[in-house]
């Protein structure tokens, strides 16, 4: 099917549309953060500590001012406004979500292409990649962070190394069953290289398939970003994402309860709005759910 | 009072489709003991008629208008509940498929079972002797291994032997079977076409029988209900129609179904040798970790010699071994043994390097249209990709790719289309075109035609023998179908369990068949005794 017709296809799709939406909103959010009423995310007051939802107090900014704001939802034990940090903490988990994605993508891609393709290679990237997925997704992610120390790009690794043979197996399936279909036979008694039958014949032939898995890698990397951060072994705890702001709060969940509930309402709706969108696109792109329907 | 009566049907398509209905204001009926044949091409709506009377229509499919009575029932509105009974009991099913219309993970005898438990209050006891008798009576070997036997134990005969068996084991009035030989080899589709012509004489079964086959309707039917694009064009008696047809729809669909007869065609013999092969074999082998390894041979020994401007026909059943040798030949896959020399070259045991020059001049057409093009490639992207491999510039091989569509009748504007707004036929086209940008020496057709109706069938057969004949190309023509190999070949191969059995000129091997595997095959060729394709010149 032409690469349009299908987009059309896609765009019509309701899933595809809510999801899309909802990301988009999110990735809107994420940029302007300075300019939707949000103050610097470290900056602090002991005068207005775990004040509640809606609330006035002082902030002071780095220049040692004070200032009036409103806290929208709340402040924590630093006296830190969680809204700023809620906004500014979109960011970090798209960023976390969408990298991991590319990252998992682009080396389960050659992994896989190579393994499908390349027969002799099979046997030893397969088992090397089953080593991987013998291991706990969460435990490796923890155990390289605690390696690297925490940052943007170590946090991004960490989470895409253990999807990596999850996207590996799908492309090498995808490979097995396209290599032999009769247009790349045809594409071998053309003389074609055997790198173009790669990337020209069999990769644009695997990309839908590997578009959902994607976004369902997205969702994953977002929501483990915010187990390590709650951990307390992902990124530092003065950097504002929503897994570092419920770990914040956690202490004190009881009492102010709202330090943990924003962020987890945040993250749980992009979570489920990229899940929602990767239900849409495997409705719409793949023909064997397409015909249930 | 007839078995089924199919009255003013008309089944709507859902809007956006290409016609507005499925089928418009069909009638016709099936009565007591009858046989009648429901034929067309693909897209006519015949299945869908078969769905509709077992109510087991698409959802996005629904009856517009008509009715459809089973036994004076009319059944055309009747509720789920209803029609469960009635299935199995009075109007069963065969499909075309009968890998995919039986359980994988159930024993055979279990399956047939589950309708008698259903259907029936008979004890254990009188189910297990009414199982063996129905197998008996599909002409099963050993009832009771084949009752404890799953259906991938099975040959494809013997699997719609069981699907036949289950549909009769209740004895129902109307027995719909749904292009039931297509998927078989011919010497098994003729006996299944016996068993259904005796089981249902046995038990006085009307039978709706759906086939693009005018080779089958010739053998089965008693009346013919030809369907085109979802209109009733023509019903009758079976001579009459086949003989005598009075639609031109119908003369066209019969003048395009090939003789048995060879064709005849004089052919140079000292024209310069495009292939041969010498002792080709394949051997696949399946090395276990324990135990010794598992061998397959694919194909021994084979022999075989073209000339320039000939064809050179391979015939056989599935697993003959036909295509592995078509496949070796152009070295989709490497030959375990044996020579193949393309114009005096040994290609066999080519390194990738060395092949690379010797490539275009064989070329491959496949079977099936639909996955032969690469989807998200345009159709002039595909024509000009074996050129630009071998360093033609871009715009010379775009000029050549015009050239070669307007040879193979398509508009030079599809160059920019993709292969999803073609038909079947012109797909076909589309990768004849792509073969020939190679300016190929032998034109390898692996079951090219098998795959279209009938009336394109005629057409993609009349191109591939004059693009033959104007670029003095050989051609190796695999087919498991005699009629299309006598219209085309000037020498015939017949295969047979990896070996070729009978080897010769085409009309040697067509008039005066020598080995009784060759025998059995032109014995079990549907519709021997009518003269196809002069029908349509007398009228």
């Amino acid at each position: 099917m032409a690469t349009g017709q299908m987009m059309e296809r896609v765009a019509r799709n309701l899933s595809v549309r809510i999801g899309a939406s909802v990301i988009a909103l999110m990735m809107l959010v994420a940029v302007a953060a300075p300019w939707l009423g949000t103050v610097d995310p470290s900056l602090f007051d002991a005068g207005s500590r775990d004040l509640l939802p809606g609330k006035s107090g002082d902030i002071t900014t780095l220049e040692g001012e004070t200032l009036k704001h409103t806290f929208l939802m709340g402040s924590d034990s630093y006296g830190r406004d969680i809204y700023s940090r809620v906004i500014y903490g979109t960011r970090v988990s798209l960023v976390v979500g969408i990298a991991t994605a590319l990252l998992a993508l682009a080396v389960g891609i050659a992994c896989g292409l190579l393994s499908g393709y390349l027969r002799w290679l099979d046997g030893i990237l397969m088992r090397f990649m089953d080593g991987i997925m013998a291991i706990p997704a969460i435990l490796i992610a923890i155990a390289l962070v605690a390696l690297w120390r925490g940052s943007i790009v170590t946090v991004v690794v960490a989470i895409a190394i253990p999807e990596i043979p999850r996207v590996t197996r799908l492309v090498r399936s995808l490979v097995l069953t396209i290599r032999e279909e009769p247009y790349v036979e045809a594409a071998v008694a053309l003389g074609t290289p055997t790198r173009k039958i790669l990337f020209g014949h069999i990769l644009p032939n695997c990309m839908a398939p590997l578009l959902v898995q994607g976004t369902f890698t997205c969702a994953f990397a977002i929501l483990v970003e915010a187990i390590l951060s709650f951990l307390g072994v992902g990124l530092p705890p003065d950097v504002p994402t929503w897994g570092n702001i419920m770990a914040e709060g956690r202490a004190q969940f009881v009492s102010f309860p709202h330090n943990v509930f924003f962020p987890g309402i945040f993250l749980a709706v992009t979570v489920l709005a990229v899940n929602i969108l990767g239900d849409g696109l495997r409705d719409t792109l793949d023909p064997k759910m397409a015909k249930r329907v | 009072m007839n078995v089924l009566d199919i009255h003013d049907l008309s089944i709507a398509l859902p809007p956006g489709a290409e016609r507005a209905e499925a089928v418009s204001k069909v009638s016709f009926n099936v009565g007591r003991g009858e046989i009648v044949c429901l034929v067309g091409e693909s897209g006519s709506g015949k299945s869908v008629i078969a769905q509709s009377v077992m109510g087991l229509l698409p959802k996005t499919l629904r009856v517009a208008a008509g009715t459809i009575s089973l036994l004076d029932e009319n059944i055309t509105l009747a509720k789920e509940s209803r029609l469960r009974q009635l299935r199995a009991t009075r109007m069963s099913m065969v499909f075309q498929e009968p890998m995919t219309a039986l359980n994988p993970v159930m024993r055979c005898g279990d399956q047939i079972d589950e309708v008698l438990r259903f259907h029936s209050d008979l004890s254990l006891m009188q189910r297990k002797t009414r199982i063996l008798d129905i197998i008996r009576e599909v002409a099963l070997p050993d009832p009771e291994r084949i009752i404890a036997s799953y259906p991938h134990q099975l040959s494809g005969g013997q699997r719609q032997r069981i699907v036949i068996a289950m549909a009769l084991v209740l004895e129902p009035a109307l027995l719909i079977a749904d292009e039931p030989t297509t998927a078989l080899d011919v010497t098994t589709q003729a006996q299944i076409l016996k068993l259904i012509l005796e089981l249902q004489k046995r038990h006085g079964t009307g039978v709706l029988f759906i086939t693009h086959d005018f080779g089958v309707v010739a053998e089965i039917a008693h009346r013919v209900a030809v369907l085109r694009l979802g209109e009733l064009v023509e019903l009758g008696a079976r001579d009459e129609v086949l003989k005598r047809p009075r639609h031109e729809y119908t003369r066209m669909l019969i003048g395009a179904v090939p003789t048995l007869k060879p064709h005849g065609r004089a052919v140079a013999p000292d024209a310069a040798l495009v292939l041969e092969t010498r002792g080709l074999a394949k051997t696949y082998s399946e090395r276990g970790w324990f135990g010794p390894a598992r061998e397959v041979r694919a194909a021994q020994d084979v022999n075989l010699q073209l000339r320039r401007g000939q064809t050179l026909g391979i015939v056989g059943e599935s697993g003959s071994g036909k295509s592995t040798v078509a496949r070796c030949i152009v070295r989709l896959i490497d030959p375990s043994a044996g020579e193949v020399r393309i114009a005096g070259a040994d290609i066999a045991t080519l390194g990738a390097r060395a092949l690379r020059p010797l490539r275009r001049k064989v070329q491959i057409v496949f079977q099936d249209p639909y996955r032969s093009l690469n989807p998200r490639r345009t159709v002039g992207e595909a024509i000009i990709e074996g050129p630009l491999n071998y360093g033609t510039p871009r715009a010379e091989a775009l000029e050549r790719a015009r050239r070669l569509l307007d040879l193979v009748r398509m508009e030079a504007s599809a160059l920019e289309r993709y292969p999803h707004q073609f038909s079947g036929g012109q797909r076909q086209r589309i990768c004849i075109a792509r073969a020939l940008a190679m300016e190929p020496e032998l034109l390898v057709a692996d079951e090219a035609v098998s795959a279209l109706d009938v009336s394109v069938q005629a057409q993609v057969l009349q191109l591939l023998e004059e693009i033959r004949t104007r670029l003095d190309l050989a051609m190796l023509f695999i087919t498991h179908d005699l009629r299309v190999a006598a219209q085309v070949c000037d020498q015939v191969a017949v295969m047979s369990k990896g070996r070729v059995v009978e080897y010769g000129p085409a009309e040697q091997i067509f008039l005066r068949p020598q080995h009784e595997y060759t025998q059995a095959l032109f014995e079990a060729a549907p519709g021997r005794g009518f003269a196809f394709g002069t029908a349509s010149a007398s009228t």
